[in-house]
């Protein structure tokens, strides 16, 4: 069954390394925008047993959301998250996601040192995210998953562990873990911050953290995201494992019916439009590639068919970075960090020997 | 013989930027041989990279008609000659077709190395040489000092020269009357058999290669049978005539004493060497010209397409370079870092420059060379003498008994204030100073003997940085010299790479080692192995450098299942890997091959 994922393109403040898609909030065109999503689902009239509000900061359009499910086929014990800004996470608003069924909350928490915040461009201080979480907690989401950045301007082995020991005191089930990258088109890419930790130090970083999180409890399943014992997000296992899913939204990406396609980063377009205009990217997707290239994001990695495939060219990558268990390869975190480089070496080789066959 | 009194054939003489082929249009000009509109800057020079670089790669000639002062018409024969000191042998070939020559100086430079170089060589064949002052409309001129270094200098009398601008057009008239009156007419016997100077050739396809001579003895026409005297070789003569300045002029006859072309359906340009005697094969003169020599390439390079499918079409653009340029030479050669190339010889830098440079713009190849080398004699324990130009077949040090290089004379010329900074770069590439004369007051002209394989890299460069482009410099070979060789070889990841290996002087060695370890640590990206990178000399490490292991490529959150954007990153990457050579577990992009291909020493 397919997921369903709706891009929420609204911000109160764009965050400095953000690239992506988002315009500032504001009511009327929100309201247009839930319209505009709400013809969409019926349009594409499918049922979903995952519903991810990405954003942007879906959180700002709480009350659209009840309005959207409302029209949504959900199957009964779908997975429905939110993601949050710690900022925007008011009694009232979090009463209404978990009246309308939203069930795992996406917290942008990003770090508990606040000098790192400030570094980051984020508003929220630590304290006020801790408090966010407990007050979800209280009105009943049992399934709450925190942001953590890693090689953050000043960070340290030192910062990061109490960033960590912070998160793990909190009423979480999961974690997304990733590495800040400076993106071409956003404030940090024109400006770099100072003080950002080196290829050498950014690597020990991302270490350290798989160890401390994996000793608070929360299991790596996939480069960046880790939870407890049955928390695994289910949405974005689908990205892993080449489910389909539908995106909804300007700047929304969808792998549907076998063909992956995308809707231009424009909000009016988007409101104005009966349908999502699809632009496809990629027509007739080649399936061992992506299986490769998406299967070893995760710990569960890929099964022995696959792997058979790329094995002449193991011996082109270190020993320590990937391991075969119980018949699938997967990498190691020490092979995650350096998974693009992996994947491109085993993918090229591949290649090669497809040209090679052909000739 | 009454019409060898009106034929002037002659040369010209100067220094790059000195005004050769302004003054050379000028004269065109003035003869009325080429109708304005068919006028183009630098007529004579025909390549695309002669007229950028300023420089005459191969000689042109051209036949004008002169209506002197003293009323009579003369047929000037302007031969034009290359500059510069790798085709110093064609330089003498096109100056024993002349019997005279015009020397430009530049009235606010003087007299630099080449122009002395080549006015000796001109002094040595018998020539005249005519002195013109050029740029005079430059306010930093300077004609009157000019003139009396050229007294001082050449020893020639220079107090009379004109002063003209050959860019203005100013005093020409003086120059053509000066060609007319100082110019000896040529001699020559047209009952005697037939001995022509080839000076030039060129591959045209419709006629074959068309012949460059200057008759020196005899007549020759269509319908004769003609012999090479140093190749042997024989043709049947199609066409003759001379050089219009825009097309070729069939005549009936060419005579001793006139310049003009033969066309024989000639295939091949090796059969038309330069500074051959061209005779009758019916009635062959019983000796050739003097002076013939064969060519010998000097520098020797290997040449790979960057894209190894493009081999076949290296191969056709060396041919067909080849068809007019018999001093090239290439063989095919394969390398395991390169894979498929040619190992080719050439004059000297210069010319392999051109070479690299016309195959790569006029036939659109990326090409990878590697670092020039030099013939190098080495005699082995077992008695026999081996002659190597390429690293690749440098015997085991255990099995030579001495090592020979090929040595220079070199002079450079140069204001007397940058002597310190010359004497040091001459020291550091081994030379041994000789001498240093006072040209005038303020420039110096430095005598070394340099080995050749340690100007064959980069020293005109170095030259010019330390002296801020003032320096001129100019060599002749003076043969080898016993010399201490040794192989320098490249390791990655304990691999040979081949086309990395140079030889080279035993007390350079180490510095140039790691100088290369350096540069490839620099240009090699991290990868998901450390890579060791060694220099070593028959197995012996001297030189070592690390590259660490990749720790982190990017690892951006994947948001909302935007596949795409991941995939093109994927896509890039995979892209880059093609562009790499793969050695073992080391991937080397050809950025790295090129910047160590072309290590510069300061």
């Amino acid at each position: 069954m397919a997921g369903l994922y709706i891009h929420v393109p609204f911000c109160r403040k764009k965050c400095p390394y953000c690239d992506f898609y988002s315009v500032g909030y504001r009511e009327e065109l929100a309201e247009e925008y839930a319209k505009a999503v709400i013809r969409n689902i019926h349009y594409y009239n499918e049922e979903y047993d995952t519903v991810y509000f990405g954003g942007g900061t879906p959180i700002l359009m709480a009350r659209h959301i009840l309005q959207i499910l409302a029209e949504c086929e959900i199957k009964s014990g779908a997975e429905i998250t939110v993601e949050c800004n710690p900022l925007e996470m008011d009694e009232e608003t979090l009463k209404i996601l978990h009246e309308c069924g939203v069930n795992r909350l996406s917290v942008g928490v990003q770090s508990a040192n606040d000098c790192e915040l400030k570094a980051l461009g984020r508003s929220h201080t630590f304290e006020q995210a801790r408090l966010a979480i407990l007050m979800a907690d209280s009105i009943g989401f049992s399934d709450i998953s925190a942001d953590l950045m890693i090689a953050v301007p000043n960070q340290t082995a030192e910062t990061l562990k109490r960033s960590v020991k912070s998160l793990a005191e909190l009423p979480i089930t999961h974690v997304s873990a990733y590495l800040l990258k400076i993106e071409p088109n956003t404030v940090f890419g024109k400006n770099p911050p100072e003080n950002l930790p080196s290829e050498d130090e950014t690597a020990e970083l991302y270490l350290s953290a798989v160890s401390l999180l994996e000793n608070a409890g929360f299991k790596q399943y996939e480069i960046s995201n880790f939870a407890k014992a049955k928390f695994q997000s289910r949405h974005n296992l689908k990205y892993w494992r080449r489910e389909e899913y539908l995106g909804i939204g300007a700047a929304a990406h969808s792998f549907y019916k076998g063909r992956r396609f995308a809707v231009k980063r424009d909000i009016r377009e988007f409101i104005s439009s009966e349908h999502q205009l699809e632009i496809v990217t990629d027509e007739n997707p080649n399936e061992l590639e992506e299986r490769i290239m998406l299967g070893l994001r995760l710990c569960e990695g890929i099964p022995e068919t696959l792997w058979r495939k790329v094995e002449n060219f193991l011996p082109l990558i270190p020993k320590n970075y990937y391991k075969i268990e119980n018949g699938r390869l997967s990498l190691t975190p020490n092979g995650f960090l350096v998974s693009n480089e992996i994947i491109a070496t085993l993918l090229s080789h591949l290649e090669g020997k497809n040209a090679a066959r052909n000739e | 013989m009454d019409y060898l009194s009106k034929i002037r054939n002659f040369c010209i003489i100067a220094h790059i930027d000195h005004g050769k082929s302004t003054l050379a249009d000028r004269i065109l000009e003035q003869t009325e041989t080429v109708a304005l509109r068919d006028m183009e800057e630098q007529l004579l020079d025909n390549m695309d990279i002669e007229r950028e670089r300023g420089i005459t790669i191969k000689a042109r000639a051209v036949r004008l008609k002169y209506k002197a002062d003293d009323g009579e018409d003369y047929i000037f024969n302007l031969i034009d000659t290359p500059g510069h000191v790798d085709f110093n042998y064609e330089v003498s070939r096109s100056l024993v077709a002349c019997e005279g020559a015009i020397l430009i100086v530049d009235a606010s430079q003087g007299i630099e190395a080449q122009t002395l170089a080549n006015t000796y060589l001109a002094v040595e064949n018998d020539l005249e040489v005519v002195p013109v002052v050029n740029k005079i409309d430059l306010p930093s001129a300077q004609p009157q000092v000019v003139k009396e270094e050229i007294e001082n200098v050449i020893g020639i009398e220079a107090m009379d020269a004109p002063e003209i601008s050959a860019k203005m057009g100013t005093n020409i008239h003086a120059v053509m009357e000066e060609i007319v009156k100082k110019i000896p007419a040529p001699k020559g016997d047209t009952e005697k058999p037939l001995k022509a100077l080839i000076f030039d050739s060129y591959y045209d396809s419709y006629k074959g290669v068309i012949v460059y001579v200057r008759v020196k003895e005899g007549c020759i026409k269509a319908g004769d049978k003609i012999r090479m005297m140093a190749s042997n070789a024989e043709f049947t003569t199609v066409e003759v005539g001379y050089m219009g300045a825009t097309e070729l002029v069939p005549c009936s006859e060419l005579r001793a004493g006139e310049v003009g072309y033969i066309a024989a359906s000639i295939k091949s340009i090796g059969d038309t060497k330069v500074g051959d005697t061209v005779t009758s094969a019916t009635n062959p003169a019983a000796e050739p010209l003097a002076g013939y020599r064969e060519v010998n390439p000097m520098v020797f390079s290997g040449i790979y397409p960057a894209d190894g499918a493009k081999y076949p079409d290296l191969r056709d653009a060396l041919e067909k370079l080849q068809l007019n340029d018999a001093s090239l030479s290439f063989e095919p050669e394969s390398s395991v870092a390169l894979g498929f190339g040619f190992r080719c010889g050439f004059l000297g830098l210069l010319h392999m420059d051109v070479v690299q440079e016309r195959i790569e713009r006029e036939y659109d190849l990326d090409i990878i060379t590697t670092a020039p080398s030099v013939v190098y004699k080495i005699e082995l324990t077992d008695g026999e003498v081996k002659m190597i130009d390429n690293p690749f077949n440098f015997p085991d040090t255990t099995l030579i008994k001495q090592a020979y290089e090929p040595m220079v004379n070199a002079h450079v010329y140069a204001p007397s204030d940058y002597v310190g900074g010359i004497m040091e770069l001459c020291q550091n590439r081994r030379g041994v100073f000789k001498d240093m004369k006072y040209i005038d007051q303020t420039r110096v002209d430095l005598h070394y003997e340099l080995p050749l394989n340690e100007i064959v890299y980069d020293f005109f460069d170095a030259l010019k940085s330390r002296t801020r482009g003032y320096a001129s410099y100019d060599y002749e070979m003076m043969g080898f010299a016993p010399s201490k060789l040794v192989k320098l070889d490249i390791m990655l990841n304990g691999e040979v790479i081949d086309a990395l290996s140079f030889i080279v002087h035993a007390d350079r060695a180490y510095d140039r080692a790691r100088k290369m370890a350096e540069k490839l640590k620099e240009h090699i990206p991290r990868q998901l192995f450390e890579i060791p990178i060694q220099a070593c000399i028959g197995g012996k490490i001297i030189a070592r450098e690390t590259i660490k292991a990749l720790r982190k490529d990017v690892l951006a959150k994947c948001y909302g299942g935007d596949i795409t954007r991941k995939k093109k990153l994927l896509e890039k990457q995979k892209e880059g890997k093609k562009r790499m050579r793969r050695f073992g577990t080391v991937e080397v992009p050809q950025e790295a091959f090129m910047a160590v291909l072309k290590l510069d020493d300061e």
